[in-house]
């Protein structure tokens, strides 16, 4: 270390005092960077074991002396400085400005010591970018199996930074790499490669432009520009303007450059790292790779583990729920009880409904997590990728794409969350956008109620159930359409970037249960703080509009039905039942439905179903809930009494209502329509715009509409 | 440099002359000699697919594509699509 840093000392406490540290971590994706993060801050957070896991850039506090605190910023895995995917370009504007608030103080560079030569790449790249560096060397305990001998002293003179070899899963080396942390850093004296002469009038124009500390940095100034957040329109124009006239050839130069750096990191190499192979033997991971990407077992295994996916979700999921609708009844039953006023019925039926239709939603997705990031952690999900994508390609999709649709069948919310990890921009969108169409299980309830009603509880060709039949058509129909409009979304979408499918087999590991628990718990977090305030906010309007209506019509038409209970020998309950449905026919909610009936007639709608949709436009599920009040059956009926009713319910002319034409089309309605205010909320957040949400709504809705009117015609 | 043929990948032309790691039988092994798309290059060139490097087709996705390539000494295995494994081409 030279002697500034002594003189500095006295300054760095006083700056400490001010503010900590600040760290960059980062590294190659399953660098075991995550886990170093976790190791350091002890806020044990997600291990990705997928490449691309941390998408949003995660920070944590690490006390490095009893004196001394650093911040630390965990950076998203990525294999150099030059971004090919968009969660790797938050690495890039946090390290080109060295104004930027978050800009650290010198970075962490996790490497693996069995990959030294491609993790060294991006090690050097942020050498020359003057960044002060620390080298964590991980993996130390695997590479010396694998007899791999590193010479560390020669190899910290070569590189010219501080060199700390541990085991970032067991921790062994974190308190080494806190010393180090500790103390103040230069930039590293030496430099691997620099911008060739042919390079330096361009790279010098832009340099002293822009006052940049480094010929490297301006090079990247060049070569990126166009995505470099921080830079002014007339910037980026006055970089393009110098890149055409220097003739400069982005492609060629970068790929010049790995090239040129990997020659000298092989001389590094050669010099520092002697290999004694004691045994070839073949990897386990590749042998487990013989069983579960076999062409007919592989398959099989994947399907297996599917089927208990759906049961975990289905069936598992239950109880909870029940456990959670029950709860939420008797608190809200104890309310009405002990307390009377407008403000308790908000309470109730407004809020506490609400927030119920949000809770009810938690073990479904705790699960569905849980599953999912044991999948993840052992590294088997990207053997699923592997398995999946040519079978999906032919839609727009990729193979990453299989796993935010098949948790689509549970709820799109954590599905259109879990596209993150597709890197191209087309390939994500198209499968944020078509996931909704997957049948949730929202829909089962509908589903549920209006088969039973037309579809007789018959064996069909002897071992199927006609109604499990309706069911799975339900659900095919569904995944029929995500994956032809799939199709089509690829023919109109431009791509932005190119697709690349490349990546790093992950190898096989035991999950670490501390992770998965923790994200189950993120996720049902996030879940229930961004989607559940939209729930709770919609489902409190409903309750307004559905309980107060234009002027005095609900008080006329409530004395109307008190007037004719006594001729029609109406007990109380009978009465009160009437009165909340006549209520609700002259609210603001039923005016709407009113007015909605024109549109939907050709559907064979009446108002009654209009409000149901209105309703349900929030969330899909409020409509069994909406039908039972309309058609006036108390909230604690099952549903065979719902049922009753609406068989019972007659048409003008005295036929009954639900015809096989209605319900089918109502059915076939569902299946597209897109009513469900959470994953219109989780799209906008995950694509950062309103046109995409806005964009499904119309398309979902216009194909619900087009659907159930053709349905409906031909039946009728 | 002279690292990548300028020329657009043509896929059946050049395949009796010269062969890429998409015609690798399975585990056999080849030393790269040159990636031919320009853009694709500078992905695989990060993910270590370097010319000179070994690379050993260690298996193949049940329909025939993605294949997974093993690199090097180093032993890890890379997944790629066959269409971006026809830019690595092999020494003869």
């Amino acid at each position: 270390m030279s002697n500034p840093a002594e003189v500095a000392d006295g300054q760095v406490a006083a700056t400490a005092a001010a503010r900590p540290v600040r760290i960059a971590l980062i590294g190659n994706p399953n660098s075991g960077k995550t886990s170093l993060f976790n190791q350091l801050t002890g806020l044990n957070q997600k291990v990705g074991n997928f490449p691309g896991v941390t998408v949003d850039r995660k920070t944590g506090v690490s006390q490095l002396t009893a004196t001394q605190r650093a911040e630390i910023i965990d950076l998203p895995g990525t294999y150099s400085l030059y971004p090919k995917s968009l969660d790797e370009k938050v690495i890039t504007d946090l390290l080109y400005d060295k104004g930027a608030d978050n800009y650290p103080d010198f970075v962490v560079v996790t490497v693996d010591a069995n990959n030294l030569r491609r993790s060294l790449l991006l090690f050097t790249q942020l050498g020359d970018l003057g960044l002060p560096a620390v080298l964590a060397l991980n993996m130390m305990d695997v590479a010396e199996r694998h007899g791999v001998n590193i010479d560390l002293q020669a190899l910290e003179q070569e590189l010219g930074v501080p060199i700390i070899p541990m085991n970032a899963r067991k921790g062994i080396g974190v308190a080494a790499l806190k010393i180090v942390m500790a103390q103040r850093l230069d930039a590293p004296p030496v430099r691997c490669w620099e911008p060739t002469e042919e390079l330096l009038p361009l790279v010098r124009q832009i340099r002293y432009y822009f006052n940049l500390h480094n010929d490297y940095l301006a090079l990247h100034y060049a070569q990126q520009f166009r995505q470099i957040g921080f830079l002014s329109a007339d910037e980026k124009a006055h970089i393009q303007e110098l890149t055409q006239k220097y003739g400069f050839d982005a492609t060629a130069q970068q790929a010049a450059e790995t090239i040129a750096r990997y020659a000298r990191i092989n001389e590094i190499l050669l010099e520092t790292v002697t290999v004694t192979r004691t045994e070839i033997r073949e990897p386990v991971s590749n042998r487990i790779d013989k069983v579960l990407t076999h062409r007919v077992g592989g398959y099989l295994i994947f399907l297996g583990i599917l089927f208990l996916l759906f049961q975990a979700i289905f069936a598992w999921a239950q109880y909870p729920m029940d456990w959670i609708d029950q709860g939420i009844s008797a608190l809200s039953a104890t309310i009405q009880e002990n307390f009377h006023g407008p403000l308790v019925r908000l309470l109730t039926e407004g809020v506490l409904a609400g927030l119920g239709g949000v809770l009810i939603f938690i073990p479904q997705i705790a699960l569905l997590f849980g599953f999912l990031a044991v999948l993840e952690e052992t590294g088997y999900m990207a053997r699923v990728t592997f398995l999946m994508d040519k079978l999906m390609r032919p839609f727009g999709l990729s193979g990453k794409s299989v796993v935010p649709l098949i948790s689509g069948l549970a709820c799109a919310v954590p599905a259109i969350m879990g596209a993150r990890t597709i890197e191209s921009w087309k390939d994500r969108m198209i499968t944020i956008f078509v996931t909704p169409l997957m049948s949730c299980s929202a829909r089962i309830p509908v589903y549920t109620v209006l088969v039973a009603l037309v579809v007789p509880d018959q064996a069909a060709w002897g071992i199927f159930n006609l109604r499990g039949v309706a069911l799975m058509g339900l659900y095919l129909l569904g995944l029929f359409s995500a994956l032809t409009s799939a199709w089509v979304l690829k023919t109109v979408l431009k791509a932005r970037e190119r697709s690349y499918f490349i990546m790093e087999f992950p190898v096989y590991q035991w999950p670490r249960w501390k992770n998965v628990g923790l994200t189950i718990y993120q996720k049902v977090q996030a879940f229930v703080l961004q989607a559940g305030r939209v729930i709770v906010a919609i489902s409190v309007l409903l309750w307004v509009l559905a309980s107060y209506g234009p002027g005095n019509r609900q008080e006329t038409a409530e004395a109307q039905v008190r007037q004719e209970a006594p001729t029609q020998k109406w007990d109380e309950a009978e009465t009160s039942r009437r009165v909340a449905s006549a209520r609700l026919e002259n609210s603001y909610a039923g005016s709407f439905g009113r007015a909605l009936e024109p549109a939907i007639r050709p559907l064979g709608y009446d108002w009654k179903i209009g409000i149901a949709l209105l309703t349900s436009f929030a969330a899909r599920e409020v409509f069994v809930g909406t039908i039972s009040t309309i058609y006036s059956v108390g909230q604690d009926a099952d549903m065979g009494t719902l049922q009753e009713k609406l068989s019972a319910e007659r048409d003008a002319s005295g036929q009954p209502f639900f015809t096989p034409a209605r319900a089918f089309s109502l059915l076939v309605f569902y299946v597209f329509a897109m009513q469900c205010m959470s994953t219109l909320a989780v799209t906008y957040r995950e694509t950062k715009s309103w046109r995409w949400p806005l964009a499904q709504l119309l398309y979902m809705t216009g194909l619900a509409y087009a659907a159930a009117f053709i349905v409906y015609q031909i039946l009728k | 440099m002279a690292l990548f043929r300028r020329s657009a990948p043509k896929p059946t032309a050049a395949a009796g002359s010269r062969r890429s790691a998409q015609d690798l039988r399975l585990g056999e092994t080849g030393t790269i000699c040159c990636l031919e798309d320009p853009e694709m290059a500078l992905k695989l060139l990060e993910m270590g697919c370097i010319p000179g490097v070994q690379v050993r087709l260690s298996g193949r996705a049940p329909l025939g594509d993605p294949l997974m390539l093993v690199l090097g000494d180093q032993e890890y295995t890379l997944s790629v699509r066959a269409s971006e494994a026809a830019t690595i081409m092999l020494k003869d």
